[in-house]
């Protein structure tokens, strides 16, 4: 890296940091040609960075911006993107502080909920994105020996995120992407969310009371029966074969063991 | 093994298919069942790379369709290839991946920058025409096209401010950077167009000093107008429209002397339906059909 001649580096620094100031002077050395002024025409750069930024949000968090309104929106994309620009140049990466920002920025705090659409919209693109694999089929548990099957733990599917709200952030996130009106649900209701693509469609779910804690222990490592115990504690009406059932639909496992046998499933 | 379960990370294989001499235009998702069921069978199809960075999903599955039936060019946009911070080893590794999945026929890369400590600017950003750029970008061509083990195209930029510590002209600075690198060279006219308009050089004049011998693509887009701070017209490359009068006529006027050349329709904001652009296209494809069986270079490439 040519990072050794910094004297070299320092006008491509000071663009930089103009670029995201407009109190900031013009960058030394930029110039308009035969003597123009240059003041309009790097604001050119100055308004491509910040419009380009502010759609690359509005594309990534359609829900959160219908929310608020597309002015407020635009408005407050600019502080963030000030603030955290992208750290790499693809976009479709961009904001995985966004929803951060929204929880501690005080013009929106009257809409607690925000964050955690944020959070299910930055969610629905990782999974959009993440590798090809097949979901664990419900035959691969089916072989296994009913007394071996409390021993069984899981991989995780690359493309399952499981977004836990102490607000109805699922169904608002739902209702503001479908266009549908909000005023049926009642915000303060918490919901667990779980972001899958079993194949090439992303699919949202509400969780039933339980299911989210018991996917994040399997997900963790434990075993059928030691996620069944931790979230029965919690959870006395766990619905456990509910929550098998549709954890296979979903797609949250591309895989499964048993301690013992090793038996995995095969594609 | 998870492994077991996910499908082969080198994916399916394509056959070879070069870019034709023909009219292309930029993959928008939106287009894509469109282009599929077309009866036109455009030329080719450019995707910008790093749409295509992600591991899986239906982006991927599109593509590979596309890929299947059409000559496909990577056009990346995010490599900073004029960058002072260097070349991000992390892009590199994935720009190489996106080019290994689907052996395109072209891949290209701006005469900008884009990325510094900061971040990442979602612009292409101007470089001063010096020694000390030119050694630059130089290198770090060097070190993209020794990963990707082929030769890419350096695209001429569009800007609106200059530099004082620019000592070169824009077409001696990209001949040197392509003699001293080995990189081909994909002309823009519209950003010819645009930027003659804003530093006030006649595009005629540039195209005369401009390698044409080494485009291996060219590329067409619109533009929007604006004034800078004298009232004067200001034109801005947006990508948002169909290409100018005065882009064609410059065109015709390159066609003529290189003989029929891939040539990109870009159109990225504000997307239209296909067959607006592919309309562009066609437009383009008439032209190379018109001119370039009669131009200068004609033969020579013919020959090839």
């Amino acid at each position: 890296m040519p990072r050794n001649d910094p004297a070299r580096d320092a006008p491509q620094a000071d663009f930089a940091a103009a670029l995201l100031d407009p109190d900031l002077p013009l960058p030394k050395g930029v110039v308009g040609p035969a003597g123009k002024s240059a003041q309009r025409r790097f604001a050119v750069y100055r308004n491509n960075v910040t419009v380009s930024l502010i759609d690359s949000l509005a594309d990534i968090f359609p829900a959160v911006q219908r929310l608020v309104g597309p002015d407020f929106f635009r408005n407050m994309a600019r502080v963030y993107l000030t603030e955290e620009p992208p750290a790499s140049a693809v976009m479709f990466e961009y904001g995985s502080g966004f929803a951060a920002f929204l929880d501690r920025f005080e013009p929106v705090s009257k809409l607690p909920y925000l964050a955690d659409v944020a959070r299910l919209e930055r969610a629905w693109l990782d999974v959009f994105h993440s590798t090809d694999v097949e979901p664990l089929s419900p035959e691969a548990l089916g072989v296994i020996a009913p007394e071996n099957l409390g021993d069984v733990r899981f991989t995780p599917h690359p493309a399952a995120r499981i977004v836990r709200s102490r607000y109805a952030a699922v169904s608002i996130f739902s209702a503001s992407r479908e266009y549908r009106p909000l005023d049926r649900i009642r915000p303060l209701d918490p919901e667990d969310g779980l972001i899958t693509r079993p194949d090439f469609e992303v699919q949202v779910r509400t969780l039933p009371p339980g299911a989210a804690q018991f996917f994040e222990a399997l997900i963790t490592g434990e075993t059928l029966a030691g996620a069944a115990t931790i979230t029965v504690e919690r959870h006395p009406g766990f619905d456990l074969p509910a929550a098998i059932s549709a954890m296979l639909e979903a797609g949250v496992f591309s895989a499964c063991s048993c301690s013992q046998a090793q038996t995995e499933q095969i594609t | 093994m998870t492994q077991s379960a996910s499908i082969s990370s080198s994916g399916p294989r394509f056959p070879r298919a070069p870019l034709p001499p023909r009219a292309g235009a930029g993959l928008k998702s939106a287009h894509i069942d469109q282009i599929l069921a077309d009866s036109y069978r455009i030329g080719f199809l450019e995707i910008h790379a790093e749409n295509y960075m992600g591991d899986g999903g239906p982006a991927h599955r599109a593509l590979t369709a596309i890929r299947s039936e059409f000559p496909v060019s990577v056009h990346g946009v995010g490599l900073s290839i004029g960058s002072g911070s260097g070349i991000n080893p992390a892009h590199l590794e994935r720009l190489a991946r996106v080019v290994e999945r689907y052996e395109p026929a072209m891949v290209s890369e701006h005469l900008a920058w884009s990325s510094h400590d900061a971040g990442y600017f979602n612009d292409l950003l101007p470089v001063p025409y010096n020694s000390a750029t030119l050694e630059r970008v130089v290198s770090h061509l060097g070190r993209i096209q020794d990963r990707l083990k082929r030769p890419i195209l350096l695209e001429n930029p569009s800007t609106y401010v200059a530099f004082e510590q620019t000592t070169m002209s824009e077409t001696d600075f990209i001949r040197e950077i392509a003699r001293k690198s080995g990189c081909g060279l994909l002309l823009d006219i519209n950003n010819v167009f645009v930027s003659a308009v804003n530093h006030g050089f006649k595009p005629l004049q540039y195209l005369r000093e401009f390698p044409l011998e080494l485009v291996e693509e060219i590329h067409l887009a619109g533009h929007a107008a604006d004034t800078d701070d004298e009232g004067d017209l200001l034109l801005i490359d947006a990508h948002d429209r169909p290409v100018a009068d005065a882009v064609w006529k410059l065109y015709e006027t390159v066609i003529s002397q290189t003989g029929a050349l891939p040539t990109l329709v870009e159109w990225d904001n504000d997307v239209p339906d296909w067959p607006v652009l592919r309309r562009e296209a066609q437009l383009a494809d008439a032209i190379l059909d018109r001119l370039g069986p009669a131009s200068l270079l004609g033969s020579r490439h013919a020959a090839e």
